[in-house]
């Protein structure tokens, strides 16, 4: 969930209204967002606001006032215009591997203060973050439209050929040069964006002036400043879709600060190999013909008329009329989250309050179960319970040589399944046996007095070639005894003990020479004719790598074959 | 939101149902079912990533399949109770792993009233009763609400759950009829465990280094008894 941060009295001013923090608490939560912090910067109050993540249009003060407003009726929904286009941005085929989609558009007379120029950037890297997917899929460039002059070009260029002042620094530089430098900031994790690209993408305008290099830096040349009176706005992206919402988002979110309120520039995007021309933003308004009754009748509000239908979907930041039972609904380009009907109703009942909506309990009759395995389990548990043994629940992610090298059976490894990005050298593998977690419990509960019987029931993964995902979960126990003697006779009467009660007398122990276990004192435990599990007393090297100073004895079976 | 232990073993899995597959795919696409759609290129290698899962709608969304592929639609109520894994940073509240609750319902024109009528009962029989929801976001639930109640201890709200109905994107390439509605919630088990008895740190709780002194001393969980 994106968070933003918003100068508190900023946003007052913006609603009209000054809130205590518990009051604006509320008014956020019904709508939806949540006060998360209240925090002083530089003597400056901000609020830390979480925002739905397919919310755009309420990641920058601008949208989130204006929501805010037409949500308590302050003001209607602003109505944006798109002027023709007066510039061009040309595309060369040669970005067609690296990032293929450009658009564009000018934000003209625009006033910036600094609260203004901070909110600008901001929106920016929320949307970076976010949508952009950390500028990989979608990043902005926005710049000073008074200070280059168009047509401009979109290409890709072999690295070294590309030479410029990269904003914020001290000279020209090939991007070579200063990707080496970026290695050392915070741009560092969008420089592997580019990573074995034989190119890279550049936007220059008709005299060479480089504007951006997207993802990864803009000209110092054309940087915005608090005098920038004219804005180019400039969306690269791999993913068409998302490329436009941003560059919608950015338009209606800053046309505000226009000399002409609401209302943009187009820019017309040229795609030289096929002579393709369009012009961007696109800004689509639809209409979307719902009844009234059956939008209400998902969310069980039973009181509303179509006409106060439509009022709701107005406050929502949808402008709405009834005619009979039909409520036609415009969806604007501030409105991306709008895929379907249900976004809409779910926008009714938000504007109704889902703290209004009558409780009601379906109406139907089931009959429940358990899965077997899962009845089976809890069976078991009561069992080796009684039979006095303390049941403990430790994490399904483990080292290797926790199943392994530490267990004396270095080749275990094979079945396991690795995890390919682990935090830390504690979640490697998932667990193929129970056994660690309970050696991990016995050496971080040496004060226990003894005898120490500790058992769990849980899953433990092994490959699979059979099954979809090639591993398969099964469910096994596994008991300990660890005392002044090695307890062998406890954990082989436990075995004898479940097998009774469930029934079973079709099980066998052979002697086995599994390294895990002392010499001459391991078995497999064998349940018509399949190994299901083994058993014995713990070989002293396995208690030295878990820091066990004293013997244990131990049983674990796969209860699968039980069910 | 942290996510996805990729398997490294097996690269991929072998998908089931390739008409389903293919069905997915156009609605990611394409939109359709009066969907718009989110327009891009859906790849199956995404898909067939292995991950350990993050929350067990994952395992939901499988029994909703079966459900959408009998041949005459039967109401259901479905919960689990199980592991989920989370590529977070670790500190005393969070872990790798931990386990979900979830609740489903599947029946013909249910509404979200029948969602708030479910939740005030369930968290009822935990001992909670002063609720409040809020509107929330998920990619596969609209309405989506987050489910709040007030604890007199900390003098405040505080979020116990999850909850929405699944949108028809997902459920109709299932196969489930266009007149069923599901509803579905979910929430956390350690959490309200750990407000429940006061824990200030999660491994106090699961994991090895649990006191195995207060697994024998505490008393049983009755939660009816105030």
């Amino acid at each position: 969930m994106p968070t933003i941060t918003v100068t508190r009295d900023v946003l007052y001013e913006k609603l009209g209204r000054s809130y205590t923090n518990e009051e604006f608490e509320d008014e956020c939560f019904d709508f939806g967002i949540e006060l998360d912090d209240v925090v002083e910067e530089n003597s400056v109050t901000k609020f830390k606001i979480d925002i739905p993540a397919n919310r755009y249009d309420l990641l920058c003060v601008e949208g989130l006032a204006r929501s805010l407003n037409v949500f308590r009726q302050r003001c209607g929904v602003p109505k944006f215009i798109v002027k023709e286009a007066t510039e061009r941005i040309v595309i060369d085929e040669s970005v067609s591997c690296v990032r293929p989609y450009c658009v564009a558009a000018i934000l003209r007379n625009i006033k910036f203060t600094e609260e203004v120029y901070n909110s600008f950037i901001l929106l920016q890297d929320k949307l970076h973050q976010n949508i952009g997917r950390e500028r990989s899929l979608v990043s902005i460039g926005t710049h000073d439209l008074d200070t280059i002059q168009g047509p401009f070009k979109y290409q890709a260029l072999p690295p070294q050929d590309i030479r410029f002042h990269p904003l914020n620094q001290s000279s020209v530089m090939s991007a070579p040069e200063m990707f080496e430098l970026f290695r050392q900031t915070y741009l560092k994790p969008y420089l592997q964006i580019l990573d074995g690209c034989p190119v890279y993408p550049l936007i220059t305008d008709a005299n060479g002036v480089v504007l951006s290099l997207p993802p990864i830096i803009n000209g110092e040349h054309s940087k915005i400043t608090l005098n920038t009176q004219n804005v180019l706005i400039e969306v690269t992206a791999k993913d068409r879709e998302k490329c436009k919402i941003v560059l919608d988002t950015i338009c209606t979110m800053f046309s505000e600060h226009c000399a002409d309120k609401y209302t943009c520039e187009a820019v017309e995007i040229v795609a030289m190999s096929t002579g393709n021309k369009s012009t961007t933003p696109k800004m689509a308004y639809r209409t979307e013909n719902c009844s009234a009754k059956q939008m209400c009748m998902k969310s069980g509000i039973t009181d509303l008329s179509p006409g106060n239908v439509a009022d709701l979907l107005t406050r929502m930041h949808l402008p709405s009329k009834a005619d009979g039972d039909m409520v036609s609904v415009e969806v604007g380009p501030t409105r991306h989250d709008i895929l379907h009907q249900c976004d809409i109703e779910e926008d009714i009942a938000i504007a109704y309050g889902f703290n209004n909506i009558p409780k009601q309990i379906p109406n139907l009759y089931t009959i429940g179960t358990e899965q077997e395995v899962n009845k089976l389990t809890d069976s078991v548990r009561e069992e080796v319970a009684r039979a006095g043994f303390t049941e403990v629940l430790t994490f399904s992610l483990c080292s290797r040589d926790d199943i392994s090298n530490s267990l004396r059976i270095p080749k275990a490894i094979d079945k396991a399944v690795l995890i390919a990005n682990p935090k830390t050298f504690e979640f490697q593998v998932v667990r193929t046996l129970l056994l660690p977690g309970i050696l991990k419990t016995v050496s971080c509960n040496r004060k226990m007095p003894l005898p120490l019987k500790i058992f769990e029931i849980g899953d433990v993964v092994l490959k699979n070639e059979d099954e979809e995902t090639g591993c398969k979960n099964y469910r096994q126990v596994c008991a300990l005894y660890c005392g002044k003697t090695s307890g062998f006779e406890v954990v082989h009467g436990l075995l004898d003990r479940l097998m009774m009660a469930l029934n079973e007398e079709n099980y066998s122990i052979q002697q086995s020479s599994d390294p895990m276990f002392f010499s001459g004192r391991g078995a497999d435990v064998i349940h018509g004719n399949k190994k299901i599990g083994h058993m014995g007393i713990l070989h002293p090297e396995v208690l030295e790598n878990f820091d066990i100073v004293l013997p244990c004895s131990i049983l674990e079976i796969d209860l699968g074959p039980l069910v | 939101m942290g996510y996805n232990y990729d398997w490294k073993a097996v690269v991929s899995t072998q998908s089931t149902g390739a008409d389903y597959v293919e069905r997915v795919k156009l609605t990611h696409e394409k939109g359709g079912h009066g969907s718009m759609g989110y327009n891009y290129d859906w790849k199956i290698e995404e898909a067939q990533k292995n991950i350990l899962r993050t929350h067990t709608t994952a395992v939901s969304a499988k029994m909703l399949y079966q459900l959408g592929q009998q041949k005459e639609f039967t109401p259901t109520k479905l919960f689990s109770i199980d592991r989920v894994f989370r590529n977070e940073t670790l500190d005393a509240t969070h872990l790798a792993e931990f386990h979900q609750i979830e609740g489903v319902v599947a029946d013909r024109n249910l509404t979200l009233g029948h969602l708030i009528g479910v939740l005030s009962a369930f968290f009822k029989k935990l001992g909670l009763e002063k609720l409040k929801f809020k509107p929330a976001y998920n990619p596969y639930t609209e309405p989506s609400m987050e489910i709040f109640s007030y604890h007199p201890g900390l003098k405040k709200w505080v979020e116990i759950g999850n909850s929405g109905m699944f949108r028809p994107e997902m459920l109709l390439p299932m196969g489930i009829p266009s007149d069923v509605n599901v509803i579905a919630w979910g929430l956390s088990l350690e959490r309200p465990t750990m407000i429940k008895y006061g824990i200030n740190n999660i491994r106090e709780l699961i994991g090895p280094k649990v006191n195995l002194n207060m697994v024998q001393e505490n008393p049983i969980c009755r939660l009816d008894k105030v």
